[in-house]
């Protein structure tokens, strides 16, 4: 028999985390600060609004690109919270999760052999989306000294004359790390330069606590035209569950990757959708609460792993936190498998996010104070007993 | 901050002072300045703790009594509701709009306990025209928090 499996599928590299993530789901008795998602529920009124969806009979397909409310919100919370005109008509897609955004806008966008920068560490999906568009990915190893921001001067260096995307992803999910905009404008200008597209994958972006809100790139002279902006409710409604995002920028990209949205997923979840109506009509209340909320277990997580002797940088966005284990002679492999067989507390090796992430955790602290409490004395008495 | 500080005890008044100025990003003496300051000038009125009664052999009955007043030149609101909520029994007292004047909570040992209070006690305050009370039958939620067994946490263990 031929192999039914194609090459490209055949060759992509599994994430070798699942298995160890595979072996913390068989041990009931193990704690965890491995999540990604909001520990919170969706906020009542936004879920009674899904539920009144479904009371009302709305179970059909949407169109393609959303319900027009929908993206006439979306279009309303870039002019309320950055000041960005997108026409809801089109310039604004609705996708399930901001997962299947970074999916369709790398094969809309991306030729084979197109390069696609990635800086790492970062969330797990952007390389093998790459792949499937057929580009290239470059990774660019982002430094602890930096504070895991990207560097004009690593920008450069990655950029040939093949590069065509960057992919930036800040608040980053695993480090923390946010980019402010004097960073983003020195990158924005060498995107201009050099003419290359910006993938802004912002989903963290309501999560920041540098006491300034989130800039997203596309706000930046000369960006929006030349970025396609990926967010969702996922974090900052704690929406995981219901699988709903939206991408916007300029119109000709946006409706080749609506094209593709189409053929692929025909609409997003109509429930959700309405959901999400809610959420993002009324829900700037709920985001201050539990921003407020992270923050408190950020100083708290931040202050105790240092306590700990474990080097951190303070991370200003999302809810993880990045410690450093490189002075303890193992790798965060070992680390992370040790610690869950010895304490039963699983963390997240930084090599899961990209190869630079060798010598750090991911710690989330979308937890309660309690859970925290409990989980950091166990941490604390590993690192005691090494 | 002090808003801050106070949404954050508001939820867990136990927070020790240490803990509290490394959530708040504060040094602990300012943390329990602030405190201080707060207490002393009627911002923080108490520390309390909600206790689910059902769960224990104790006998509890808790009732709502809204309650309508004539006032008079010498005898305003104010004046009213000092003769009201003054009794022990009276855990709180408000003055509303709509249709009753005050809306007090009264807390008893046994319903009879509850309406001889309301008998004899509230209905004979000079200025106070008529009650109408509500028993309380079951408490589902009370200052924010369901009262029920802690939620177990439904998320994956891992996630990326």
């Amino acid at each position: 028999m031929r192999d039914p499996i194609s090459k490209t599928a055949r060759t992509m590299q599994p994430s070798g985390i699942r298995k160890f993530f595979d072996v913390v789901a068989e041990m009931p008795e193990a704690i965890s600060l491995g999540v990604g998602e909001p520990d919170f529920d969706t906020p009542w009124h936004v879920r009674e609004a899904g539920i009144y969806s479904l009371e009302k009979g709305r179970t059909f397909y949407t169109s393609n690109a959303g319900l027009m409310e929908l993206r006439q919100e979306v279009s309303n919370y870039y002019l309320r919270k950055h000041n960005l005109t997108y026409d809801a008509k089109n310039e604004v897609l609705i996708t399930v999760g901001g997962s299947e955004a970074i999916d369709m806008a790398l094969r809309a966008m991306c030729d084979p052999g197109d390069e696609v920068i990635i800086p790492e560490p970062c969330y797990v999906s952007y390389v093998p989306c790459a792949k499937l568009a057929g580009a290239v990915p470059v990774t660019i190893p982002l430094q602890e000294k930096n504070e895991f921001r990207l560097t004009p001067e690593e920008l450069l260096d990655a950029i040939t004359d093949k590069t065509k995307v960057l992919i930036l992803a800040f608040p980053n999910n695993p480090t923390g790390a946010v980019m402010e905009k004097e960073d983003l404008e020195k990158i924005a200008k060498i995107c201009v330069e050099k003419d290359i597209f910006v993938v802004s994958d912002e989903i963290y972006g309501e999560l920041t606590y540098t006491g300034k809100p989130h800039v997203t790139i596309a706000s930046l002279e000369g960006m929006q035209e030349r970025t396609v902006v990926i967010n969702g409710f996922s974090k900052a409604y704690a929406m995981t569950g219901w699988r709903l995002g939206f991408v916007t920028g300029p119109e000709e990209i946006i409706s080749h990757i609506t094209k593709l949205h189409q053929f692929a997923i025909m609409c997003a979840p109509t429930t959700s959708q309405y959901a999400g109506i809610e959420a993002l009509r009324n829900g700037d209340d709920d985001i201050e609460k539990m921003r407020e909320s992270y923050n408190q277990r950020r100083r708290f997580l931040v202050k105790t792993l240092r306590d700990m002797g474990l080097p951190c940088f303070e991370p200003y966005g999302a809810f993880y936190v990045f410690p450093s284990i490189k002075h303890l002679g193992m790798t965060s492999d070992e680390f992370a498998t040790k610690l869950l067989e010895q304490e039963k507390l699983a963390v997240v090796p930084g090599t899961a996010f990209g190869d630079c992430g060798e010598g750090f955790l991911r710690i989330s602290y979308a937890y309660s104070m309690n859970e925290l409490k409990e989980a950091l004395s166990r941490l604390a008495n590993f690192i005691n007993n090494l | 901050m002090k808003e801050e500080l106070l949404r954050l005890i508001q939820n867990n008044a136990r927070i020790d002072l240490k803990e509290l100025s490394v959530m708040l990003g504060a040094e602990e003496a300012a943390v329990a300045n602030m405190l201080q300051d707060l207490e002393q000038d009627g911002t923080i009125c108490g520390y309390y703790t909600l206790i689910n009664w059902d769960n224990t052999n104790e006998e509890k009955v808790d009732a709502l009594i809204e309650v309508n007043v004539t006032t008079g030149r010498e005898m305003g609101f104010d004046a009213i509701a000092e003769r009201i909520y003054k009794f022990d029994e009276v855990k709180a007292c408000y003055l509303i709009s709509g249709r009753y004047d005050f809306l007090i909570i009264l807390e008893g040992k046994t319903m009879r306990q509850v309406a001889n209070f309301v008998s004899s006690k509230l209905s004979p305050v000079e200025f106070v025209s008529g009650t109408a009370t509500h028993f309380i039958m079951k408490r589902y939620k009370d200052y924010g928090a369901v009262l029920e067994q802690p939620k177990k946490d439904e998320r994956e263990k891992m996630s990326f």
